[in-house]
């Protein structure tokens, strides 16, 4: 099954680079934008049937290497029946 | 022990670009030349002090440091931190201890959004015994170059807060008149260095390595170290 991880940073967390952009919105005319955050999207390819092992297993390999726990959140999304 | 009965081993990942900087600054203080040992080796010969360079391991990939505080030769360096061996990463070497949880925080992106690399000055602060600052004096100022895109140091407050009261924050950017605005990156509190609770383990972002005689531009970086494998044949 496909999972994807979405890694963002916590709040209270500086984004420099999130800043930038929203800056750079704001000098294009979108001025409605606040708050610009930039994360990470990682797709795992999983061969596995069972969705809640899964989702558990993902969840060890977050806290293990794909999140930075000190600044980044995770979510986990599994896409069980998307098989192409 | 003698200065060069230290032994000293350099840790070498795809992508590291100071080891041998570092291999040649021990030599030179020292009078014996380091251990380099590849990351994918599962052991280390006994040593006293296990230094990671800087570099881009693996790229940089994921995080800066993640991969590389992962790799196989780890679980024997964090067995010689577990005894209390000592252990300093330079730039992308603290960047790869900070993963590791054997320093607190985390280095993130510059909040110039830069790559910066110029010299330095930084001051030694120190308080907590530790054979990475007691050779040193408090206060003491050296210019050492930093050359980096994330040595933004962040942690929590209260991290920051127990970092400050136990004495661990090792260096810090200082204002100079040779070198202008102190802090390079935005890091919190101006810290540039680090020691673990116990004293043992040290990170720091600016490169002593690289400033180890006059026609470098500075020998500060040698007083450092050589202040550090002082204290550690002692």
């Amino acid at each position: 099954m496909q999972v994807i991880v979405n890694i963002s940073l916590k709040y209270g967390v500086l984004d420099p680079q999130g800043r930038a952009i929203g800056r750079s919105l704001s000098d294009l005319g979108f001025q409605e934008v606040g708050d610009v955050r930039v994360g990470k999207r990682i797709t795992l390819e999983i061969d596995e049937t069972d969705e809640a092992r899964t989702r558990q297993r993902v969840a060890r390999m977050c806290e293990t290497l794909l999140a930075n726990t000190v600044i980044e959140d995770y979510e986990i999304e599994i896409n069980a029946g998307d098989e192409a | 022990m003698s200065l060069s009965a230290l032994r000293v081993t350099v840790i070498v990942f795809p992508g590291s670009n100071c080891d041998r900087d570092m291999m040649v600054a021990i030599e030179k203080l020292a009078g014996r030349r380091p251990a380099l040992v590849w990351h994918k080796e599962t052991g280390l010969e006994a040593t006293d002090l296990v230094i990671f360079p800087g570099g881009f391991s693996y790229g940089d990939y994921l995080r800066c440091g993640a991969l590389a505080a992962r790799a196989p030769i780890m679980e024997a360096v964090l067995d010689h931190a577990a005894r209390g061996g000592a252990v300093m990463g330079i730039c992308n070497g603290f960047q790869i201890l900070l993963e590791t949880g054997l320093l607190p925080g985390v280095l993130v992106e510059n909040a110039g959004l830069k790559y910066v690399c110029r010299n330095t000055c930084i001051e030694v602060v120190g308080g907590t015994p530790s054979p990475f600052t007691d050779g040193l004096q408090a206060g003491q100022q050296m210019i050492i170059p930093v050359a980096h895109n994330e040595g933004n140091y962040f942690a929590s407050d209260d991290d920051l807060q127990r970092l400050e009261d136990n004495g661990q924050i090792a260096f810090r950017y200082a204002d100079s008149d040779i070198v202008g605005p102190s802090n390079p990156n935005g890091a919190a509190r101006d810290i540039a260095g680090i020691v673990s609770a116990n004293g043992r383990v040290m990170g720091m972002m600016p490169h002593p390595e690289r400033a180890i005689s006059p026609e470098l531009g500075s020998a500060d970086g040698a007083t450092l170290l050589t202040a550090c494998l002082e204290a550690l044949s002692a």
